[in-house]
């Protein structure tokens, strides 16, 4: 748990993202956000916008191009080995999952457990337990991840995210390619995170995620924000979306092609 | 992503940050697919500058890794000692039965028909410190080496630059393991142990085959006096440089196909081409410290 409750989770101010793949490239100008704990944001951008960029910097596996980055009040550019304990306070799910293909879920998941706790595989495997079976990812738990579907990885990504019980989490555009039953659990889910789920002792979990399409996160309590022609435009809650006369945003409502298809 | 060039902003804790450092030195790419230059002096030198990157990235490559080895000794004990006993698994265990027969052949081939020449020529007394010299300080570990290289080193590279190419490494960062001790670490303990241990199995193997072959020419040398000559001819630094080299050999094996497994972001296209490169550099490199070695022999001698 945080020793602040008033210290911002995260906090930019005049931020630079550098892109991941060319690091004398900028996706993201002169960027101030301030993400309080137990906000849930949705990031969302068209395809290059710099999404995933701005979430490996706010994990802390880059640093600004310029400006300050501030973690817990904690300035990243001295973020280091020394440093772990914060950094285990992010929690990140990559687009896909990114698992590891050589081990089998429940391993994926025991992973951070092991390697961080010295766990034994026994007791990293009967920690993890309670949260695979949360996730309903138990009959999976001895299954490779070639061997499961997309939907079911990116669920095991999550788990493995949260198994050392983070105060932030990131996410790369988790909706991407889910079918309908899980786009509706993962609402429901990060939503229950995002209150405090019994799991985590009722704590609210700071939530940032990353989106293409804006329209299955339609809720009262997400704050939403666009990444555009390099820059960070905070849009207010969903109120404030539906009025926006943004083309962008109307292109991530789908707004036109609804008005085609009518 | 930790690797490349381009993404030197990128921090990571500790020795990651160093390890960028280290592939930034020696980022070849540019160089590798420039245009032919006009002269063939510009080649040379082109190709000189870069052997000098590659010896620069490999060095501070090894010197991180060693750094990594000794730092964080104990670190995640239940996660890194199971993945070095599977390392050693594969690259001494489960090649037994190959170097079983390699050492047949070699004693067969080699060792047998050396026997049954100096015996020929009534120079059966220079047996063993002929059989010292060839097999024990030379073709034993040499062909272990060789042998390891081409059948997990091979293996490493693409195991290694598949595990980049999916995001692997961004994801162990993410968690906060260090790749180089979850990753690198267990693959050069287990390579440097394996070919010690094989090399040992490789010459008596070799030493004893050889025998055999030479037993069926009807040399005239009774085993005890077969053995008696190679024991006797064995030295303290035989053991010492022995041990010494076959571990230099795994370490240096381990860190070539490592580095070049995680060094860039590999195509499927590249990787055959990328697997042919590291296994080129870990024979020059072998070579080298084989090389090395004959000259601490010298010295002492």
């Amino acid at each position: 748990m945080s020793e602040n409750q008033d210290m911002p989770a995260i906090e930019m101010r005049g931020v630079n993202v550098a892109a991941m793949r060319d690091a004398s490239f900028t996706v993201v100008e002169n960027m101030n956000w301030l993400v309080a704990p137990g906000d849930l944001w949705v990031i969302a951008g068209q395809e290059h916008s710099g999404k995933t960029d701005l979430l490996m910097l706010a994990a802390g596996l880059m640093s600004p191009a310029a400006g300050d980055y501030e973690l817990f009040g904690k300035d990243t550019k001295t973020f280091g080995e020394a440093e772990l304990a914060e950094r285990l306070r992010v929690g990140f799910v990559f687009q896909g999952g990114q698992l590891f293909n050589q081990l089998t879920i429940a391993e994926n998941v025991a992973l951070p457990l092991r390697y961080q706790k010295n766990f034994t595989p026994v007791e990293a495997a009967h920690e993890a337990q309670a949260l695979m079976e949360l996730l309903e990812l138990s009959p999976l738990a001895d299954v490779t991840p070639a061997n499961v579907a997309a939907n079911w990885r990116q669920r095991a990504a999550l788990a493995r995210a949260l198994i050392l019980k983070p105060e932030i989490l990131l996410l790369d555009n988790p909706l991407a390619g889910l079918g309908a039953r899980h786009l509706q659990w993962w609402l429901r889910f990060l939503d229950q995170l995002s209150r405090g789920h019994e799991f985590f002792g009722g704590r609210p979990l700071t939530i940032v995620a990353s989106a293409d399409d804006l329209r299955p996160w339609r809720n009262a309590r997400r704050k939403f924000a666009l990444l555009h022609d390099k820059k960070f435009i905070p849009l207010g809650g969903w109120n404030e979306v539906e009025a926006a006369n943004d083309s962008i945003v109307k292109e991530l409502l789908a707004v036109q092609l609804e008005t085609t298809t009518r | 992503m930790f690797f490349d060039h381009a993404c030197s902003r990128f921090y990571a804790a500790g020795v990651r940050g160093n390890l960028t450092k280290a592939f930034e030195l020696a980022n070849t790419q540019v160089l590798r697919g420039a245009a032919l230059p006009k002269s063939y002096t510009d080649l040379l030198g082109r190709k000189l500058f870069l052997f000098l990157l590659t010896v620069q990235g490999l060095g501070a490559f090894a010197l991180i890794t060693l750094g990594v080895i000794l730092r964080k000794n104990g670190v995640a004990k239940n996660v890194i000692r199971p993945r070095i006993r599977q390392e050693i698994a594969r690259a001494g265990v489960a090649l037994l039965p190959m170097f079983f027969f390699v050492a047949l052949a070699l004693g067969f081939l080699v060792v047998g028909q050396t026997v049954s020449a100096l015996a020929k020529v009534g120079a059966i007394s220079y047996l063993g410190s002929t059989m010292v010299i060839v097999v024990v300080r030379e073709l034993g570990p040499l062909l272990a080496a060789f042998l390891v290289l081409a059948r997990v080193g091979t293996a490493n590279v693409i195991e290694l630059g598949t595990a980049r190419s999916l995001g692997e490494v961004e994801a162990l960062e993410a968690l906060g393991i260090d790749p180089v001790h979850y990753l690198i670490v267990p693959r050069v303990i287990g390579m440097a142990l394996g070919i010690f241990s094989l090399t040992v199995y490789l010459i008596i193997g070799a030493l004893a085959s050889g025998y055999l072959f030479a037993f069926m020419q009807d040399v005239p040398l009774t085993p005890g006096e077969y053995f008696k000559q190679i024991v006797e001819s064995l030295g303290w630094l035989d053991f010492a440089l022995l041990a010494l080299k076959t571990i230099a050999f795994g370490f240096f094996i381990a860190i070539v196909t490592c580095y070049h497994g995680l060094a860039q972001p590999l195509r499927l296209d590249d990787v055959s081409r990328v697997a042919v490169r590291a296994v080129t550099q870990g024979v020059i490199v072998c070579v080298l410290i084989d090389a090395l070695f004959i000259l601490l022999y010298l010295l002492h001698e």
